[in-house]
């Protein structure tokens, strides 16, 4: 989950990370008011999830509380790469007086942590790894030992940090470790960070992703779940244990098996080039039970969706039996009640044959039971065409 | 024939009392598997049919000469099952379970790093079977019987579906190595284990969108593998930025995606299917032809 810069900071001054002071606003009176409490001049950003706000014009210096609310009313609504801007966050002005980069993040290819900083900041990083890759420092982190003030000096020293901002930048990025580790973050980047005219290092932006496997250990992440921007088809699935994402084709998927489905999708996009570009509508994996609970609160999501057309459900047998997946599918139909919509069924594997008999001797007529997984993506594709 | 399981391998449970782990225990026993010890801490003394309980790995090893674990307790405890599992010095560790947090995986990989006793399968994987000879996770074992293909996969039901649409050639092994960002074993390291087992002939190589570990093992086939492969890569149509059902499965930016992992691979002389089933033609050929 990626959070917005608020929350970031939020995290980052809970571990002692230095932020500017700052609160958000949903409305350009909220703004003035903040402008008003903080005195002096602020900085009106946009909170959206995307990068490139100041090119978009979502990053704008305000001098006092009524040119806040200018600036807040120019904002509010924007939208920056798809994104409406629906807050904004409103913070003291900073002295800027250089521009640095640093973050830690996980390294997949090394299986370990990474610590990246530079001297050149307030760009995009890529930019800078492309055009000027001996500008950005990268240091692998020992997980089992971690970034105590040794190694964050280290790190500090090798993107070549100025003198002024050495000592500052070492006790933010010790800091900043601390964010990463406790909040089970798979990236926390502060560009640019930042050394003011008087001498401090502070975070002067904040991009932080979390780890949703670590949700257990952190009940307080779930307010940071941005209710406005959650399909509410992949709301009602979520609190049904289901794991869906909502698509933009007309076939619905339902299958077995994160990798499974994931291929579904490949195969139906490809059988759809035939009739006039089908695309799956949803990316559906029930897991390995398929009972028919479960089944049914899948179709239930997958007819939800009003795009949907057909049903393609694409199972494969590996311990459980396809025997019970087709007496699944039976009950499911039942309990939804009302089906119309034609459900293209593959069974294979465990006990394929009896699943398919028992599919055959039930006789529903939206049941189009297909043996092989291209011929039924054809069909599925196909029906959604008709 | 087989890679990293074989017939001397003789397999401990950790969280064998839970539902999931009874359940895949008997299963492993059905097919034939040598399951010789379970570990809770709280339960030893006690029998799961007829497997003795044990309180810690390293007295379930001193007892019964365990020389492989699969582990299956809940997320919040797999970190410490997998540092006990490497205390213990277990030559491989199964990790078959899905939800760990990454900063967990990465510590206690390193750590078995750091040993360098044990190797890690996992997690969110389902596990190792070498078909006919043994099985450690949740690989159904009837699937196909005993050949000479290699496979290896970050997908459990592509896995499965593989196996099913080659059981005429069988398999030496077959490896879920996992999806999630990160994992103890790659498919290079199954790659290289296959090329070196003289009882493969052939492997398939199933990946998915998300970092570049299949750009890096064709760059690997390239340089170190001689033996014919043929590979899938799922999630050509999955949107940018979204988490396909695994932990790992994500594209972000350009990076990650199917289309860049199949170049990659066909660049390396590996023939790529289009579908799981194209796939299987594909090395259906190459076996007939050898």
């Amino acid at each position: 989950m990626d959070l917005f810069e608020y929350q970031a900071k939020k995290l980052f001054a809970e571990h002692g990370v230095p932020v500017p002071t700052g609160k958000t606003a949903t409305t350009p009176e909220e703004a003035r008011a903040i402008a008003t409490e903080l005195g002096g001049k602020v900085v009106v950003k946009a909170q959206v999830k995307a990068g490139g706000r100041g090119k978009a014009g979502g990053v704008k210096v305000a001098d006092g509380p009524d040119d806040a609310f200018a600036k807040a009313t120019a904002i509010l609504g924007m939208d920056i790469k798809g994104h409406t801007v629906h807050s904004v966050l409103v913070e003291e002005a900073s002295n800027i007086a250089e521009e640095y980069y640093a973050s830690f993040l996980l390294d997949r290819a090394n299986r370990t942590f990474l610590a990246m900083a530079s001297r050149e900041g307030g760009m995009e990083i890529e930019e800078v790894a492309a055009t000027n890759p001996e500008a950005l420092a990268r240091i692998l982190i020992d997980p089992l030992t971690g970034v105590d003030a040794a190694k964050a000096r280290e790190i500090a020293i090798a993107a070549k940090l100025p003198e002024a901002a050495l000592d500052g930048a070492t006790e933010l990025l010790a800091k900043l470790w601390t964010v990463f580790v406790k909040s089970d973050a798979t990236l926390v980047e502060v560009n640019p960070l930042i050394l003011t005219g008087d001498g401090k290092v502070i975070a002067l932006d904040g991009k932080v992703s979390l780890d949703e496997n670590a949700d257990f250990r952190h009940p307080e992440n779930e307010a940071f779940v941005d209710v406005s921007a959650v399909d509410p088809l992949e709301q009602k699935a979520k609190e049904k244990g289901l794991n869906y994402v909502k698509l933009e084709g007309e076939v619905g998927i339902i299958g077995n098996g994160a990798g499974l489905v994931m291929s579904t999708l490949d195969v139906v996009t490809y059988a759809g080039e035939e009739f006039g570009g089908k695309r799956p509508a949803n990316f559906l994996d029930i897991g390995g039970g398929a009972s028919a609970e479960v089944m049914a609160n899948g179709l239930s999501i997958i007819l939800g969706d009003p795009a949907v057309k057909s049903v393609f459900v694409n199972i494969f047998g590996g311990i459980t039996a396809c025997d019970a997946v087709a007496n699944g599918i039976i009950q499911a139909l039942d309990i939804v009640g009302n089906v119309t919509t034609p459900l293209v069924v593959r069974l294979d594997g465990n006990n394929a044959e009896e699943g398919r008999r028992i599919l055959a001797e039930a006789n529903l007529p939206v049941v189009k039971p297909v043996d092989t997984m291209d011929g039924a993506a054809k069909l599925a594709a196909q029906l959604a065409a008709a | 024939m087989a890679i990293w399981l074989d017939e001397n391998s003789r397999i401990v449970v950790q969280g064998i009392t839970g539902s999931e782990g009874t359940k895949h225990t008997r299963r492993m026993l059905a097919s034939g598997a040598k399951v010789v010890a379970g570990v809770n801490a709280r339960k030893a003394g006690q029998k799961v049919d007829d497997v003795p309980v044990f309180g810690t790995v390293a007295d379930a090893i001193a007892q019964t000469g365990a020389n492989v674990s699969v582990i299956f307790v809940p997320p919040r405890f797999t970190k410490d099952a997998a540092i006990e599992a490497v205390d213990a010095a277990i030559p491989l560790a199964v990790v078959i379970t899905e939800g760990v947090p990454v900063h967990d995986t990465t510590e206690f990989f390193a750590y078995s790093k750091s040993k360098g006793t044990t190797r890690i399968i996992g997690p969110n994987c389902p596990g190792i079977a070498s078909p006919g000879v043994s099985n450690a996770g949740i690989i159904p074992a009837d699937i196909t019987p005993g050949g000479r293909i290699g496979l290896v996969s970050k997908s459990g039901t592509l896995t499965y579906q593989m196996m099913y649409e080659l059981r005429e050639f069988g398999f030496s092994t077959c490896v879920g190595i996992g999806g999630d960002p990160v994992i103890g074993t790659t498919h290079i390291d199954a790659l290289d284990a296959f090329q070196a087992d003289p009882g493969t002939d052939a492997i398939v190589m199933i990946g998915e969108i998300g970092g570049d570990a299949e750009e890096r093992a064709a760059a690997h086939i390239e340089a170190h593998v001689s033996k014919p492969v043929v590979g899938y890569v799922a999630g050509f149509t999955a949107p940018e930025g979204k988490t396909m059902g695994h932990a790992g499965a994500i594209v972000s930016g350009s990076s990650g995606t199917a289309q860049a992992k199949k170049e990659a691979l066909e660049k390396a002389g590996v023939r790529v299917g289009k579908t799981p089933s194209e796939t299987a033609r594909l090395m259906a050929d190459i076996m007939r032809s050898l």
